[in-house]
């Protein structure tokens, strides 16, 4: 059986609370944090981008699986913040982990689910036997429109997941997709910030994915919500990931590890992934994981873990998700804020 | 710093490979192919951990154009636990703050943009600690 033999997260230290967005714009922050439950969100440095933050996740993958980093045969990154638009953000990142050259390496894009898009795909190569390890990385440093309600939710972070056979930390006993064309949420090319079809991002486009999705996996699976330790659904905002478990059967119990979007913020392809490494830190053996994403445009990943004896031994090897979020921050007023986005523009 | 230098220097850069002289066992960074301590030429690669200490550092008030946006910053000499030495911007910390003795971990953070539409360049920080 394939899954995951390793894993890491990254989040910025850099945090804008909601209520320093909202004085900005002559919003009610009190409004702002009980529609949208969020109260302050990871903002990338100057010189941190998609490629930074899959580096760090990757090597917090490459430290808890203990493999020599040039046995991976295939790396993705899934992101809709890569920093070329052409030249593949997996080069730089496969160089900088030691993984060079024997790799098959792609950037993928797929609004917010590009990163369990990623981790399909390496997770498929690794059941197929063509690669004894692959790599998926979801990450972002989101772009949002100043004065839009993505600008409340924006965020920069990511996770790495490593597949393979042996000394697996997480069993992945089944997967399901679930796509459709449904024009939610987009950027044309060449357009700075994306587009969104506001209350049209919820019921055809977010809730109908990520229930049909995970309906469909339990179904066929045979397990019923009661069954899982955790649940961890793409988080756009607090609450939407809040109803969809809610509709599904799960518990607020079940769904608070991964529920990190109101300190974290979206960071669009790296949000599903990166709630399921705090689940994982904090998961024991046996443990029933679900985690399903959503991408606009639009579809639904689901994946179905299981958490082995290993997991908790190989945990403390790497940065947890609960250390980045708590630990040493930097909060910033909307000049810096604004400034470390570069939507300030100097002269030559 | 051209491309095809930065290019180069990838291993230095993104992996932080030194070399370490089997003669004296002088750890040098970036990896030299001779030793600057016994002229030996008997060394063999390693990569450096990715933490430090800081030896010494000053503040940039004043930069390059390229880093108006992140003036001022801190530039620091970080020793790591092998003996290695090298001289990184220390980033997400007030630039006063930067002081010898004070415990980095060597981040893979963007270096410089080459223009507006050039390539960006990639290398190591150092992040205080805690």
């Amino acid at each position: 059986m394939a899954g995951i033999v390793g894993y890491g997260a990254y989040i910025p230290r850099n945090r804008i609370k909601s209520e320093e967005i909202a004085r900005q714009w002559g919003k009610d922050p009190q409004a702002i944090s009980r529609g949208l439950l969020l109260d302050e969100k990871s903002v990338p440095g100057l010189d941190e981008d998609t490629i930074t933050i899959s580096v760090a996740a990757g090597l917090g993958a490459v430290e808890r699986a203990g493999i020599d980093p040039s046995v991976i045969g295939a790396l993705y990154i899934g992101s809709e913040s890569h920093p070329y638009a052409v030249k593949p953000s997996g080069t730089i990142v496969s160089e900088a982990l030691g993984i060079t050259p024997e790799v098959h390496v792609a950037d993928f894009e797929f609004a917010c689910k590009a990163g369990t898009e990623a981790m399909f795909v390496a997770l498929g190569l690794v059941e197929s036997g063509r690669v004894e390890y692959a790599m998926g990385i979801g990450a972002d440093t989101s772009q949002g429109a100043p004065n839009d309600a993505l600008e409340f939710s924006a965020s920069a972070g990511g996770a790495a997941y490593l597949f393979g056979k042996e000394n697996l930390l997480v069993e992945v006993l089944d997967t399901y997709s679930y796509t459709t064309d449904t024009p939610d949420f987009w950027r044309r090319e060449g357009e700075f910030y994306p587009r969104h079809g506001g209350r049209f991002t919820g019921e055809p486009a977010y809730f109908k994915h990520v229930l049909s999705a995970s309906r469909a996996i339990l179904d066929r699976s045979g397990y019923k919500a009661s069954d899982f330790r955790h649940a961890i659904f793409h988080m756009p905002n607090g609450k939407f990931p809040l109803s969809a478990g809610k509709q599904l059967g799960f518990t607020k119990e079940q769904l608070e590890v991964g529920w990190l979007v109101p300190t974290m913020g979206n960071t669009y392809s790296g949000s599903s992934p990166t709630g399921l490494a705090a689940v994982l830190d904090i998961a024991e053996p046996d443990d029933l994981i679900l985690i399903t994403s959503f991408g606009s445009g639009a579809g639904s990943d689901s994946f179905i873990l299981r958490a082995t004896d290993l997991l908790p031994q190989r945990v403390e090897r790497a940065a947890t998700v609960k250390s980045m979020l708590e630990g040493p921050r930097r909060y910033l007023t909307y000049g810096q804020y604004a400034k470390f986005r570069e939507k300030i523009i100097l002269n030559d | 710093m051209p491309s095809p230098r930065y290019w180069r220097e990838r291993a230095n850069r993104f992996r932080l490979e030194a070399a370490r002289c089997k003669g004296c066992d002088r750890v040098t960074y970036p990896a030299r192919t001779i030793c600057p301590s016994c002229r030996g030429t008997d060394l063999e690669t390693l990569n450096l951990s990715r933490k430090g200490k800081v030896v010494t550092s000053t503040v940039v008030h004043v930069g390059p154009s390229e880093f108006t946006m992140e003036a001022p910053y801190a530039m620091a000499v970080v020793e790591t636990p092998e003996g290695g030495r090298l001289m990184v911007q220390v980033v997400d910390c007030e630039p006063s703050d930067v002081q010898p003795g004070l415990e980095v971990s060597l981040e893979f953070r963007l270096i410089r943009r080459e223009g507006h539409s050039g390539i960006l360049c990639y290398g190591h920080k150092g992040v205080p600690v805690g």
